[in-house]
């Protein structure tokens, strides 16, 4: 029950723009729900939001996870507490390898009760390394990788494989994946699908936030949210995934009586 | 007579740059030498302090602590009285009578091998020591008094004569007006250290300087000279460093390197005086035919630091590898102009410099590739990068170029940004704090010169360096 992340009525925008207007969702651990909506609906505001961009502004609302209003707290405190976002476009960070930042990652995430600074707070580097070869065999990425400079100059495909690795090392509660599946060809959309899927279980909730239902091909959700102009307008089974494959967005917008943005 | 001079201090206590403190020194030094002294004291005596607003050369250098940069007046580096600091009594070779302790000074590692190590300290030789190997291959290394009495046709050829001169300090130009520093260099030197690698000599091993300030108001004018011969190979890590952080100094330096044809030298400056410490430095190296120098100029500490450093490719085919790294701090100021000048044809230039800054620290960095008209097929580099951790620093980058030659490669380039805001959502949304996330940043942001360096103790060294002055 703890674990559960409840989102009430939430309100989000974006330079004084409302982009959510009163959204509420719940995801329980073990559960794996989709939130689909076509591109402007409000899907990235709702990931960044959650996990406590500047510069998404909470109007209103709550979001509780764990017992605690984590609108209150910075990233980090969140990320502490067990959330994940897998990032649409992630960022690069020059100069800095992705094992160590991985390590500094794993070590603040592991160690709560402290701020992970010192050096003997950090996870020791056989286990480290130990884990995270493991981990990247998995995800069939090449061990080169932990040496690269974090995201810079990855491809597509390569920023994606290097989110999900993270989530496999931090094993948090609740993973938001915002677009995973946007820019990758059909082969490593099959290949981060069947990763995420068999990170799945009784411990993790998944939110998946998705323009296309491809990626859910591959993870399969027991639960699907349609997202129009900032609200839920749908909620159901596959069986509004297979609508929209079949039929798109137009009919549930005449529906709802949304206009297509611009 | 000249010598009780020297160990009584209480004589010296006003005005120490003084034509009398030179005639007191000139009966343990050669005629020339003390010839040498007073030429630069006339100079010195002649040139007024630099001024902001008519020397165009110190237009951006600001003392943080007394002025305000956007509303600089003749008050510039009022706050600066030279008279005020201390220039040390020369050992004349005499081995001093401050021994070293057994756990190394603060701040120095004896951890890492060298093939020779001195230990400076307020002008005073503390320590040196010559690896079998540098007697063996008849290298020369000692403190620059020693040198002058040992080495004293290397020294007459060599010091203040060809790469770091009064007369090149007043030419026009980029390196032109700081000649006041030099020429009180030039006047009061002491300390410092002559290297000589004679021809074909590889020495496997770097040597280690560590030339330190540690009583209040100290002057330390260490003068480095390294002559590489033809086909020689060295390397040199030399640090600068306050052993205290309130002890108030002036350093007025100077380094001149000479690699000889087909050379290979590497020579590390890290910086790292304390915080009240003014610190002016010129810096010429002279490349011959196919030599290569691999130049790293770390700086870290210092109240008001001006700097010039000048390599000159002087023969066809040398290279020289140009790599600056600095971190502010509180109201520090940095000023650094640097030259690649390309005189032979062939000859390629490869600058890196990249500084942090923080709180109200400012920096400047001028830059400028000169290709002579028969550097003909030069290929020179630039790159000036700045990162600023907080709303009130402020970095000024003035890249340059003058050619006057033909196919030519010329690339320069700078920048100066705040830390990325989404760089740290990033790493926070992963559990970093944000000084961790701050602190990852910078890091990577000096990586691109760190990877460059070529000796893994040094990396490690500016690594902690970077660490510590993140706090």
């Amino acid at each position: 029950m703890s674990n559960e992340l409840t989102i009430k009525d939430l309100h989000i925008s974006v330079q004084q723009k409302p982009i959510i207007k009163g959204l509420s969702l719940t995801v329980q651990p073990g559960e794996v729900h989709a939130l689909m909506g076509p591109n402007g609906s409000g899907k990235s505001s709702l990931a960044n939001g959650l996990m406590g961009h500047p510069l998404y502004e909470i109007d209103a609302g709550e979001v509780i996870f764990d017992g605690v209003d984590v609108l209150e707290l910075e990233p980090n405190e969140r990320a502490k507490l067990g959330l994940f976002l897998a990032f649409q476009y992630p960022t690069a960070i020059p100069g800095v390898s992705l094992a160590n930042f991985l390590r500094l990652a794993v070590s603040a995430v592991r160690g709560k009760e402290t701020n992970g600074d010192e050096k003997d707070r950090l996870i020791p580097m056989r286990e480290f390394r130990r884990e995270l070869r493991e981990k990247m065999q998995q995800l069939g990425v090449d061990d080169s990788f932990a040496r690269r400079y974090l995201n810079d100059g990855f491809s597509g495909g390569e920023k994606k494989r290097a989110e999900i690795l993270q989530l496999a090392m931090l094993e948090p509660k609740i993973a938001i994946l915002d677009e995973t599946d946007s820019g990758l060809d059909i082969d490593a959309v099959r290949i981060v699908g069947d990763s995420v899927s068999r990170l799945v279980g009784p411990n993790l909730g998944v939110l998946i936030i998705t323009h296309y239902p491809r990626l859910l091909e591959y993870i399969r959700p027991q639960f699907i949210h349609i997202l129009l102009d900032g609200r839920i307008v749908e909620s159901g089974g596959w069986e509004l995934a297979e609508m929209l494959e079949a039929e798109g967005y137009d009919p549930i917008r005449e529906k709802h009586g949304v206009k297509e943005e611009e | 007579m000249a010598d009780s001079y020297y160990k009584d201090k209480t004589k010296l206590q006003k005005g120490h740059f003084s034509k009398e403190f030179l005639q007191k020194i000139a009966a343990t030094e050669p005629q020339w030498m003390h010839e040498k002294r007073l030429e630069a004291y006339a100079l010195y005596e002649s040139l007024p302090m630099p001024h902001t607003t008519e020397d165009d050369i110190w237009r951006r250098t600001v003392d943080m602590r007394t002025q305000d940069y956007w509303r600089r007046t003749r008050r510039f580096l009022r706050a600066l009285d030279v008279e005020k600091y201390r220039p040390s009594l020369p050992t004349n070779g005499e081995p001093s009578a401050v021994d070293v302790p057994e756990t190394g000074l603060p701040g120095l590692p004896y951890a890492e091998e060298a093939s020779g190590v001195l230990v400076q300290v307020d002008g005073q030789r503390q320590h040196i020591s010559n690896s079998e190997e540098l007697k063996k291959k008849g290298v020369y290394f000692a403190d620059l008094h020693t040198a002058l009495q040992e080495q004293p046709e290397l020294l007459r050829d060599y010091f203040m004569n060809k790469a770091v001169t009064l007369e090149t300090t007043l030419k026009s130009g980029n390196i032109a007006q700081h000649n006041k520093f030099d020429a009180l260099h030039g006047a009061f030197w002491q300390g410092g250290y002559l290297l000589y690698v004679p021809k074909g000599v590889s020495v496997e091993l770097p040597l280690r300087v560590y030339i330190n300030m540690s009583e209040a108001d100290q002057a330390d004018l260490s003068h480095t000279l390294i002559i590489a011969e033809e086909g020689s190979r060295v390397a040199v890590l030399e640090e600068n460093a306050s052993t205290t952080s309130d002890a108030s100094g002036l350093h007025s330096g100077a380094v001149e390197i000479f690699a000889g044809q087909n050379a290979n030298v590497t020579y590390v400056q890290v910086q790292r005086w304390n915080r009240t410490v003014w610190n002016f430095a010129s810096h010429r190296a002279k490349i011959a035919r196919d030599a290569q120098l691999c130049w790293v100029s770390a700086a870290f500490g210092g109240r008001l630091n001006k700097m010039n450093q000048a390599s000159i490719l002087e023969g066809a085919g040398s290279h020289a590898q140009m790599l600056g790294l600095a971190f502010t701090d509180a109201r520090q100021h940095l000023d650094v102009s640097t030259a690649q000048e390309h005189i032979s044809p062939h000859t390629t230039s490869d600058l890196m410099y990249r500084t942090v800054l923080k709180d109200r620290s400012q920096t400047a960095w001028g830059g400028n590739i000169y290709v002579y008209p028969a550097a003909n097929h030069t290929d020179a580099y630039q790159k000036n990068d700045n990162l600023l951790l907080s709303e009130r620093a402020h970095a000024d980058t003035l890249p340059g170029l003058e050619i006057q030659a033909h196919e030519v490669r010329c690339t320069h380039g700078a920048t100066a940004g705040k830390i990325d805001a989404d760089q740290v959502f990033y790493l926070m949304s992963r559990g970093l704090s944000y000084t961790q996330a701050e602190k990852l940043i910078v890091e990577g942001f000096f990586e691109p010169v760190i990877e460059r360096v070529p000796l893994e103790s040094v990396r490690e060294e500016l690594s902690t360096s970077i660490t510590r002055k993140l706090g």
